[in-house]
C-alpha cells in the first residue's frame, strides 16, 4: 500500500537538481519577448495613445484592441474584463499596449516611451465608497453579485435577545507571491492555431479564453502546463489573460512570444486576496446558547467581476462557521471599485469571513463573560444538525474532541491563567488564542456537476500506467499523490506510475486545480478509473498474470489498454442555485489552531511563540506532503494576520517589491506544529478529504484572538502592524 | 552591463531562478568562490576569473548531494522555484556549520524566501542532511 | 526588470590609482560600484541613473583590516561576512557586529560593503548608527591625496555627503578602548531577517558609578540621515542616573530627531518606538547594570 505512507514527491529530483522546466526556461527560434503597457489612470477614456520617437517601432511589434480577431474578453463568469482596454479603463495598470522585440531590454526602453493619454473620471477606492454608490462604475449599483443566506427568524431573535453583540471587522488584500512570476510562451498562425506554454493552475480554463479571444474552433488551440512555481489561487484565473497576450503578439508576428513578467508587474498588476469588511450582530443566552447570528459580509471584487462571484459564495457559506444556530442571516455582496480586480486566493472568500466570525466568538464570550472554549463547545454543530445553508450534516464530526486535544496540545488553559497573572506589569506581554473552524471541499454547489471532470488512465506495453488529467502540479503534490492512489487500485508499484505534463492536446478535462479538489475529487476519479483498468484487464487476461505481462498481452492481442471516469454527485447530495441552499460541499474538514503571542511593548511587534494546527481532514493520504501543505498553509495565514500589507495609492499597489511587501522569512515563523485527525470520508480516495485550503482560515483569527488577549485591546482589523496596534492600544490607555 | 544571472541562464544553467530581480528572495543563489550570493546583484563584469557552483554543480553526476537527498525525502521542496537557491543556501550553512542549531538554520537560510512550505520541511531537511553528511563521513 | 543594459557602462580597472585617475579625468561622471547590493536593487526598478559606473569590488587597496593599539581600520570594501568574522569586531565592537548580522540574509551579507553602506547614505542603513556611537573617522582619497573626516560630520542631509565628485571612501577607522562602555542595538525593522529599518538605534555610555561620564546615541530612519542626538546626549552626559533622568531624555529626543510617514511605517510609530527605546536604554539598560 501506498497510500497513508510518505512516498517522496515525484518530481523531487528534478526539483533539487534544478532540471525542472520553468517557462523562463523554454526558447524557441526566433521568438520574441513581449511586455504590456499599462494605464497610469485609475478610470477614464483613452484619447490618444502616442509612441515618442527613439525606438525603431518599425521593428517592434505593436498590438492594441483592434487588433484582436475574436471577442476582446476574458472568458470566465460575467465575460465583464477586456484583454486589452478599448476606450476607457476601470483601473491602474489595465492593459491597454502589447508591445514585442527580440530584445527584452529595449523593450524596457519601448514601454517606457509610449503615452497613454487618458482623460479622467472620478474614481473609487473602498468597499464604502462602492456601496454608496453616489459614482456608478459597474452595472447599475456597483455591485457583482449578492446572495442571502436566511434561516429562521433573525430579526424575531435579535428583538427578543438579552444580549446583543455587534462587532465590525476588515481584512486587507494580500499577494499570492508565488516565487516564480506570471509567465506565458505563445506560438499562433492563422494556419495551425494556437499554442500556449506556461506557469498556470487551470489549462482549460486558459484553453477556453483563448478559443474566444481567437474566434477558432477547439481543436486548434493547445495549452501546456510548464513546471510551475507556486499559484495559491494567484495562477488560476489570471494565465488566461496572460497567455491570451502572448499569443496576440505571436497571432501578429508570426513569431513564437514569451511574456514573462518582472517582479514588480506581477505585484502591481495581477490579482490579490479580495479585502474585505464584515459585520456581526449576534444574539446570546446568558448560559452561551446562539440564538441569532446577522451577518452582513461585503468583498472587495476590484474593476471587473473575475471571480468575486464565486469568491463571495465560499465567504458567505462559511460566514457562520462551524456552529449550529437556529436563526442566521448573511447577507453576501461582492462590489466593484478601481483597482486591479482581486481574484482567487487559496481559502477564497472563508479566510475572510471566518476571520470576522472567530474573533466575534471571542467577543461574545466575553460580552457574556464565558470562557471562548465554553462558547464554542455549546455550539459546535453536530451530525445529523443542519447548516445555515440547509446541508444537514451526515459525516461524523467531533469538534468537542478536537477542541479539548488542540487546547491540550498547546497548554492552553494553563498558558492562558498564568498570562493573565502575569501580564500587568510585563513589557513583554504574552497571550493565547484559538480558532475554531471548516472548510468545504471542492467546488460549491453544484459546481462539480456542470464541471464533470474526466480523468484517464493508459497502460504500456512496459506494464506503466500513465494518468491523464488537466490537473495541474505547482507544489502541493498532485504527481505524487495520484501516483499513490492509482498505485494502490491497480496494485502495482508506485514507480510504475507516470502522469502526464498537462497538456490540452493530450489530457482530458478534470476540471480546474482549485478547491481543495484535486486530491478528493479528482484523485477519485484517478481511483475509480484505475479500479476500471484494473477490472477490464483482469476480465481479459485472468487476475493470476503478473501486471507486466498481462498489459503487453492486452495490448499486443486486443488493442489499447484505457480506462476512464467521470464525476457523478453521491447519491442524495442536492443543492438549488436558485434557493442558494443544500449541500453546499460534499464534505468539510475540521480545524482547531491555537496561536500563543508576545507582544514587546516597547515597540507593539507580535512575536508568534507556538503554533498548534490539528485538523481532521480524512484519510491522510501523504503524511509529509499533507504536512507541508498545512505548514504552508500556516505560514500564509501568519503573513497575512501580521507582515502582508498593500499599501494603495491612488488606486495602485505602491509597495510592489519584495523588499517592502512583508511576507515572512525563515526567522519570522514559529514552530508550526501540525496534527491530524483521520475520519475516512467514503467519498474521498483512500477515505481523503480536501486540505489544501483549510489552513488558511485559521491562523488569522487564532493570531487576532491571541493579541487581543495579550494586549487587552480588541483587534478588528488585519494585518496587525506594530503601528496598528501600537495606535490601538494608545487610546485603549487614553 | 549584464547580470550574471542572465550569463548564467544564457549557458543554459537554468536552474538559477529569477524571482525579484531585487536580491530579495534568493532563487538566483549561487556560490561565488565558495559564498553564496545573489546572481541577480552580481555584474558579470565582477565575476571574472572566480569560480561558479550553480545547482547544476552540486550533485556528483548521478549522485545527490546530502542536502538534495534529504530536501527529497523531508519534503524540503514544493513548487521548486526557491528549491535551487534554497539547496545551494543549506550547502553553504552546512560547509561552514556542519552542525548548525534551529536558529543557525534559520539565520542561514534567511536570504532565501520560500512561498510554499513555511519552512519546517527545509529545516527539517537540513538537520537531515547533517546526520547524511556524518553518516557518510565515517 | 526596468533597466535598460546599454545605457549602463560599468569599467572594472585593475588597482585604485586606475580608479582614482579615472574619477579625476572626468570628475562626476563616473559612479563608484561595490557589492552591489543597493544600486542594482534601483536598477532592477528602473531608478538606477544610466551612465558610467566604476566597479571598486576586488580592490586589494580597499580592503582588509589593520588592528593597530588604539584604533581597528576597516578597508571600505570590508563585507558584513567580514566583520562578523573578525574577533577585534566582536569582542570591542558589538554593535557594528549585532548591525551586520541584521543587514540582509547571508548573500546579502557576503557582497555588501561597509564602505557602500556609508555612500549609498540611505537613512535606514543599519551599520551608520553603530559608526556614529564608536565615533567612527572615515579616509577619503582621489588623485589629489587623501583626507579624513569624522564620519559623524559626513552626512549633511538626505542623500547629501561631504565626498567630492574625484573621491571614494578608502577606509573607516574606529578608536579601541570602550570595551567597557554599556551598548545597545535595536533594530526595529519590518520584519526578523531582510528587512529595512523602520528605526534603528544604537547607543554607548561610559559609566562611572551612578554617573554618565559620557555618552553617545544614534539613530536610523528618523531623520533625513542617520543622525547622532546632541541634545539627548548633553542631557546624559554628566548626570547621575535617576528615576527623572529618562523623561528628560525623552523630552530632549524630540529636537534631535525628525521622523516622517512612509511605506514602512509612520511619523507617529517612529517617534514613540525611538522614546521607547531611549527610556528603555536610561532607565533598563543603564540603571540595571548600576544595580
Amino acid at each position: 500500500m501506498h497510500v497513508g505512507r510518505s512516498t517522496p514527491r515525484k518530481e523531487g529530483r528534478s526539483k533539487v537538481t534544478g532540471q525542472a522546466r520553468y517557462v523562463d526556461d523554454l526558447a524557441l527560434p526566433g521568438m520574441l519577448h513581449g511586455v504590456t503597457v499599462r494605464s497610469a489612470s485609475p478610470r477614464g477614456l483613452i484619447r490618444d495613445i502616442r509612441y515618442a520617437p527613439g525606438i525603431p517601432w518599425d521593428d517592434v511589434v505593436v498590438v492594441t484592441a483592434a487588433d484582436i480577431p475574436g471577442a476582446n474578453v476574458v472568458a470566465l463568469i460575467n465575460d465583464d474584463q477586456p484583454y486589452l482596454a478599448d476606450g476607457r479603463v476601470n483601473h491602474a495598470e489595465e492593459p491597454v499596449v502589447l508591445l514585442a522585440h527580440r530584445d527584452r531590454s529595449l523593450l524596457e526602453e519601448a514601454r517606457r516611451r509610449v503615452t497613454i493619454e487618458i482623460e479622467p473620471l472620478p474614481p473609487v477606492y473602498t468597499i464604502e465608497e462602492s456601496l454608496a454608490a453616489r459614482e456608478i462604475i459597474w452595472g447599475t449599483d456597483n455591485t457583482f453579485k449578492k446572495y442571502l443566506v436566511s434561516r429562521g427568524d433573525v430579526d424575531a431573535a435579535l428583538a427578543d435577545a438579552v444580549t446583543i453583540v455587534e462587532g465590525e471587522y476588515e481584512t486587507g488584500a494580500q499577494e499570492q507571491l508565488y516565487i516564480e512570476p506570471n509567465g506565458m510562451l505563445a506560438v499562433a498562425r492563422r494556419e495551425d492555431g494556437v499554442t500556449v506554454w506556461g506557469s498556470m493552475q487551470c489549462p482549460y480554463y486558459v484553453h477556453r479564453a483563448i478559443e474566444r479571444l481567437f474566434n477558432l474552433p477547439t481543436e486548434r488551440i493547445r495549452v501546456v502546463q510548464m513546471e510551475t512555481g507556486g499559484g495559491f489561487g494567484g495562477k488560476e484565473e489570471y494565465p488566461s489573460i496572460l497567455a491570451g497576450h502572448a499569443a496576440l503578439l505571436a497571432w501578429k508576428s508570426g513569431r513564437p512570444v514569451k511574456i514573462v513578467y518582472d517582479r514588480a508587474e506581477d505585484m502591481v498588476a495581477t490579482t490579490k486576496r479580495h479585502p474585505s469588511r464584515t459585520r456581526h450582530r449576534t444574539a446570546v443566552t446568558k448560559d452561551g446558547r446562539l440564538l441569532a447570528m446577522d451577518i452582513d459580509f461585503v468583498i472587495d471584487g476590484g474593476a471587473y467581476s473575475t471571480l468575486s462571484p464565486v469568491v463571495l459564495s465560499r465567504g458567505t457559506i462559511h460566514a457562520p462557521g462551524p456552529y449550529y444556530c437556529p436563526n442566521v442571516r448573511v447577507r453576501g455582496r461582492a462590489v466593484a471599485t478601481n483597482v486591479p480586480p482581486h481574484g482567487a486566493f487559496r481559502g477564497f472568500g472563508a479566510p475572510q469571513s471566518i476571520f470576522a466570525l472567530e474573533r466575534h466568538m471571542d467577543r461574545v464570550a466575553a460580552a457574556i463573560d464565558m470562557p471562548p472554549a465554553e462558547l464554542r463547545r455549546k455550539n459546535f454543530i453536530q451530525t445529523g444538525q443542519t447548516s445555515a445553508v440547509g446541508q444537514v450534516m451526515r459525516d461524523p464530526i467531533d469538534m468537542p474532541a478536537l477542541l479539548d486535544r488542540a487546547l491540550e496540545l498547546s497548554d492552553y488553559h494553563a498558558r492562558r491563567a498564568r498570562f493573565d497573572a502575569s501580564n500587568a506589569a510585563a513589557s513583554l506581554k504574552k497571550g493565547i488564542g484559538f480558532a475554531a473552524f471548516m472548510h468545504g471541499a471542492g467546488f460549491t454547489g453544484s459546481g462539480e456537476d456542470h464541471l464533470a471532470s474526466v480523468v484517464t488512465l493508459e497502460a504500456t506495453v512496459e506494464g506503466r500506467v500513465r494518468v491523464l488529467t488537466s490537473c495541474t502540479e505547482i507544489g502541493q503534490g498532485t504527481n505524487t499523490v495520484f501516483s499513490q492512489i492509482a498505485a494502490d487500485a491497480l496494485g502495482i508499484d508506485v514507480a510504475a506510475i507516470d502522469i502526464v505534463q498537462p497538456d490540452t492536446a493530450s489530457v482530458p478535462d478534470s476540471g480546474p486545480t482549485v478547491a481543495s479538489r484535486t486530491c478528493m475529487i479528482v484523485g477519485k476519479l484517478v481511483e475509480s478509473a484505475a479500479l476500471n483498468l484494473r477490472t477490464t484487464l483482469d476480465g481479459a487476461m485472468g487476475g493470476n498474470k503478473d501486471f507486466t505481462s498481462a498489459c503487453r498481452e492486452y495490448i499486443q492481442q486486443i488493442g489499447p489498454l484505457r480506462a476512464s471516469s467521470q464525476y457523478h454527485a453521491p447519491a442524495g447530495a442536492r443543492w438549488s442555485d436558485e434557493r442558494y441552499e443544500g449541500d453546499a460541499y460534499g464534505t468539510y474538514a475540521w480545524a482547531v489552531y491555537v496561536a500563543e503571542v508576545t507582544i514587546d511593548m516597547t515597540t507593539c511587534e507580535v512575536q508568534l511563540d507556538d503554533f498548534v494546527a490539528l485538523q481532521e481532514v480524512g484519510r491522510v493520504i501523504n503524511p509529509v506532503l499533507a504536512t507541508g501543505q498545512i505548514e504552508g498553509g500556516v505560514a500564509q495565514g501568519i503573513g497575512w494576520t501580521l507582515f502582508e500589507r498593500v499599501v494603495w495609492r491612488d488606486g495602485r499597489m505602491a509597495n510592489a517589491q519584495m523588499t517592502n511587501y512583508i511576507m515572512p522569512t525563515s526567522m519570522d515563523l514559529p514552530p508550526i506544529r501540525v496534527f491530524f485527525e483521520e475520519t475516512p470520508y467514503e467519498h474521498g480516495p483512500g477515505g481523503a478529504k480536501g486540505i489544501g485550503e483549510l489552513p488558511m482560515d485559521g491562523a488569522a483569527p487564532a493570531i487576532a484572538n491571541a493579541v487581543s488577549h495579550a494586549a487587552g485591546v480588541s483587534i478588528t482589523e488585519i494585518p496587525i502592524t506594530p503601528e496598528r496596534l501600537m495606535a490601538l492600544m494608545e487610546i485603549a490607555v487614553a | 552591463m549584464t547580470r550574471l544571472l542572465d550569463a548564467l541562464r544564457d549557458l543554459h544553467l537554468t536552474g538559477v531562478k529569477e524571482g525579484c530581480g531585487e536580491g530579495e528572495c534568493g532563487a538566483c543563489s549561487i556560490l561565488l568562490d565558495g559564498r553564496l550570493v545573489n546572481s541577480c546583484l552580481v555584474p558579470l563584469i565582477q565575476a571574472g576569473r572566480a569560480v561558479i557552483v550553480t545547482i547544476e554543480g552540486v550533485a556528483q553526476g548521478e549522485r545527490l548531494h546530502a542536502v538534495q537527498e534529504a530536501f527529497i525525502a523531508r519534503g524540503g521542496a514544493q513548487c521548486g522555484i526557491c528549491t535551487p537557491g534554497m539547496v545551494l543556501a543549506a550547502v553553504s550553512l552546512l560547509e561552514r556549520n556542519p552542525h548548525p542549531n534551529d536558529a543557525e538554520i534559520r539565520a542561514g537560510l534567511a536570504g532565501n524566501l520560500c512561498r510554499c512550505t513555511g519552512y519546517m520541511r527545509i529545516f527539517d531537511a537540513v538537520l537531515d542532511a547533517c546526520r547524511r553528511l556524518d553518516n557518510d563521513s565515517r | 526588470m526596468r533597466g535598460y543594459f546599454p545605457a549602463f557602462d560599468l569599467r572594472a580597472p585593475k588597482d585604485l590609482p586606475a580608479v582614482l585617475r579615472m574619477l579625476a579625468d572626468e570628475p562626476g561622471s563616473w559612479r563608484p560600484f561595490a557589492g552591489g547590493t543597493d544600486l542594482m536593487v534601483l536598477f532592477e526598478a528602473g531608478k538606477l541613473p544610466p551612465g558610467k559606473y566604476v566597479s571598486l569590488w576586488g580592490l586589494k587597496e580597499l580592503s582588509g583590516t589593520v588592528v593597530a593599539t588604539d584604533t581597528v581600520t576597516l578597508g571600505a570594501l570590508t563585507t558584513y561576512t567580514d566583520v562578523l568574522a573578525h574577533p577585534v569586531l566582536g569582542a570591542e565592537f558589538p554593535l557594528l557586529c549585532r548591525a551586520a548580522e541584521q543587514t540582509g540574509g547571508a548573500a546579502t551579507q557576503n557582497r555588501g560593503t561597509l564602505g557602500g553602506n556609508i555612500a549609498n547614505a540611505s537613512p535606514a542603513a543599519d551599520t551608520p548608527p553603530a559608526l556614529l556611537v564608536y565615533d567612527a573617522e572615515l579616509e577619503l582619497i582621489s588623485a589629489r591625496g587623501s583626507r579624513r573626516v569624522p564620519y559623524e560630520r559626513f552626512h549633511s542631509g538626505y542623500k547629501a555627503m561631504d565626498l567630492k565628485a574625484d573621491e571614494i571612501i578608502k577606509s573607516i577607522t574606529l578608536p579601541r578602548g570602550r570595551g567597557s562602555w554599556i551598548q545597545a542595538y535595536r533594530k526595529v525593522g519590518t520584519r526578523k531577517a531582510q528587512a529595512i529599518s523602520k528605526i534603528c538605534f544604537a547607543a554607548a555610555a561610559d559609566l562611572d558609578g551612578q554617573v554618565i561620564r559620557d555618552v553617545r546615541i544614534a539613530f536610523g530612519s528618523v531623520a533625513p540621515a542617520v543622525v547622532r542626538c546632541p541634545g539627548v546626549e548633553s542631557v546624559l552626559r554628566g548626570r547621575t542616573l535617576d528615576d527623572k533622568l529618562p523623561a528628560a531624555a525623552s523630552l530632549a529626543l524630540e529636537h534631535d530627531i525628525a521622523p516622517i510617514d512612509d511605506m514602512r511605517s509612520s511619523a507617529s510609530y517612529r517617534l514613540h518606538v525611538a522614546r521607547n527605546l531611549l527610556i528603555q536604554f536610561v532607565s533598563e539598560t543603564l540603571l540595571r547594570r548600576t544595580h
